[in-house]
């Protein structure tokens, strides 16, 4: 399990990581997301003990990281941004020395073995890491962090440079990691923590800026109320219509295609379901309901939403619940 | 530390680096040897280890400047400072590596010590002391390279810190030597006097040299163990600062 309360790291003025809290349980992939300078590296940093922090606390599996380093890292398997990787070694060298160097109890020949074989290096086991390519570079990253089997793996953009196949590869592989470790996974690529992650925190400028599922997240920041839908149907006639239903706040015709399809936005009420009484009268006014579906956010849009302060309401409250 | 240092001594081995310092410490040696002893008969060492001295400033730069810097250079430090092991460790590690390859290079001065054996009657408590002084000088003059590097990204760098160092740690001495000499009455004449005395003996080269004389002082024994446990100490200082900066 991973606890950090209230975290902050300055770098003179600026402040790199500004009061985050979040945890992550046991068995949770947790997804950290944010544009790039977003703190997300700083933060892994710090709860690897590699950088402290200016105030606040980071524990490990109930451990400090600041006060007892050694004992919480023990729990701890790092990949960071750049793999940390001895390039005059051959994988099995390096692997031998992090073995070493982490005082693994675990026997040595059949632990790497397995490792190996997760994270498919099998077949460069004896080769330079100088000479290895980017893509297998960084699952030697990965490999290192495996070893010792730690409770807590801490991943800063691991498919950083493999290619799709590998990616999918690694992906998987995390989902079946995050089962028996609590997994801490950042990156800027949506569709990775979308896949991979039980739970998203975004960051931006330092600041967490949502921490929950993803479907909870589109879902506090669309609200249920919104609805997108293609009519095919007189334009005036339809809105008009749509504005007299009970309930409906608003209402926008966001595009026109040819032959009066429209595609509208509706906005209702808190509270009111407009969906039966929609399909009533475009039925009896002749009107086609050719699409209609909840204007919930997919993550991009979410993530676009919450990272460049876009002014919507309830971006704003968020930011105010931030800031408490 | 037994992984650090098993990891060091490899890439000692693996990189040209451990064998050039090798070499260039043998062929100086030797050259220092066949003038000294054997083409003028002489079966004291004594001149040949005074003269060692010269080398291993300009030499153990070059064995200590990756050390830290390299670490840092290519992020590797991460994986080490995010491993269950204190820093203390990790130095130590570095630290002991380096030395097991100076040890391996003044190895050679006990053969040519049995070389003049053949040929007359060396003294050999004298030979075994300056043995031991030379490690202990090279011990100290390692752990302040180990400490050189740990402030910079940049090998290159660390190097010539590390010489400039060096050659002022070894000739602290003559900067005493330089300061003038002032008749008594003065109030700064004891300030002067002072300077000087805590300059002459802080100089490694000072409290080397006084070994190559025959003279076993163990108080210089604790000087440069203290300089080595010193230097690895504020090394240690200077990572964890880093951390917190």
């Amino acid at each position: 399990m991973i606890e950090v309360i209230n975290l902050s790291k300055h770098y003179g003025d600026k402040k790199a990581v500004n009061n985050i809290s979040f945890r992550a349980e046991d068995g949770e992939v947790l997804g950290f997301l944010g544009p790039n300078g977003a703190g997300k590296s700083t933060t892994m940093n710090i709860l690897t003990g590699y950088i402290s922090c200016t105030s606040g606390k980071a524990l490990i599996d109930g451990v400090d990281i600041l006060e007892e380093p050694v004992k919480a890292k023990k729990n701890i398997g790092y990949l960071p941004e750049i793999p940390p990787l001895y390039l005059d070694m051959t994988v099995k060298e390096y692997l031998y020395f992090i073995y070493d160097l982490k005082k693994c109890k675990l026997p040595r020949i059949s632990h790497l073995q397995d490792i190996c074989s997760l994270v498919k290096i099998d077949h460069v086991y004896n080769r330079l890491i100088k000479n290895l390519s980017k893509g297998y570079k960084q699952r030697v990253g990965l490999a290192q962090a495996l070893v010792g089997n730690p409770k807590v793996l801490i991943l800063d953009e691991p498919t950083v440079g493999l290619d799709p196949k590998q990616i999918i590869e690694i992906r998987t592989l995390i989902r079946k990691l995050g089962k028996n470790h609590t997994v801490i996974l950042s990156s800027h690529i949506l569709s990775e923590v979308q896949a991979v992650c039980d739970r998203i925190v975004v960051i931006n400028e330092g600041r967490v800026v949502a921490n929950d599922t993803e479907e909870n997240l589109s879902h506090k920041l669309t609200g249920d109320n919104k609805f997108v839908c293609r009519i095919d149907g007189k334009k005036d006639a339809v809105m008009r219509e749509i504005q007299k239903i009970d309930g409906v706040d608003k209402v926008y015709c966001d595009a026109e295609h040819k032959d009066n399809i429209c595609e509208y936005r509706i906005e209702a009420a808190e509270g009111k379901e407009i969906r039966y009484e929609l399909f009533r009268r475009m039925a009896e006014n002749g009107s086609t309901i050719l699409e209609l579906k909840s204007a919930e956010m997919n993550l991009e849009d979410i993530f676009l939403k919450l990272t460049m302060g876009e002014q919507i309401p309830a971006l704003e409250e968020k930011y105010e619940e931030a800031d408490d | 530390m037994g992984a650090v240092f098993r990891r060091e001594v490899r890439s000692y081995f693996t990189s040209p680096i451990g064998y050039i310092f090798i070499a260039a410490f043998f062929a100086y040696a030797g050259l220092m040897f066949s003038m000294d002893s054997l083409a003028s008969g002489y079966t004291k060492l004594d001149s040949l280890f005074s003269s060692l001295l010269t080398i291993i400033i300009v030499l153990i730069p070059v064995l200590t400047m990756r050390t830290i810097s390299e670490e840092k250079r290519t992020r590797t430090d991460q994986c080490l400072l995010t491993a269950p092991v204190s820093l203390g460790a990790i130095v130590t590690g570095k630290f002991f590596a380096a030395f097991l390859v100076y040890a391996v290079g003044v190895s050679i001065t006990a053969v040519m010590a049995v070389v003049v054996s053949v040929y007359g009657d060396p003294d050999w408590n004298v030979i075994v002391g300056n043995i031991v002084a030379l490690l202990l000088v090279g011990g100290a003059f390692i752990a302040i390279g180990i400490f050189c590097s740990s402030f910079t990204e940049n090998q290159v760098v660390a190097a010539v810190i590390s010489f400039i160092a060096l050659i002022g740690v070894s000739f602290l001495s003559s900067i005493g030597g330089i300061l003038p000499s002032l008749d008594e009455g003065h109030w700064y004449t004891k300030v002067i006097e002072g300077l000087r005395t805590a300059l002459e003996k802080t100089s490694f080269g000072e409290r080397y040299l006084s070994f190559t004389y025959g003279i076993f002082n163990f108080s210089n024994v604790i000087f440069f163990i203290s300089a080595v446990a010193a230097f690895l100490f504020l090394t240690v200082r200077v990572l964890e600062k880093r951390r917190w900066s």
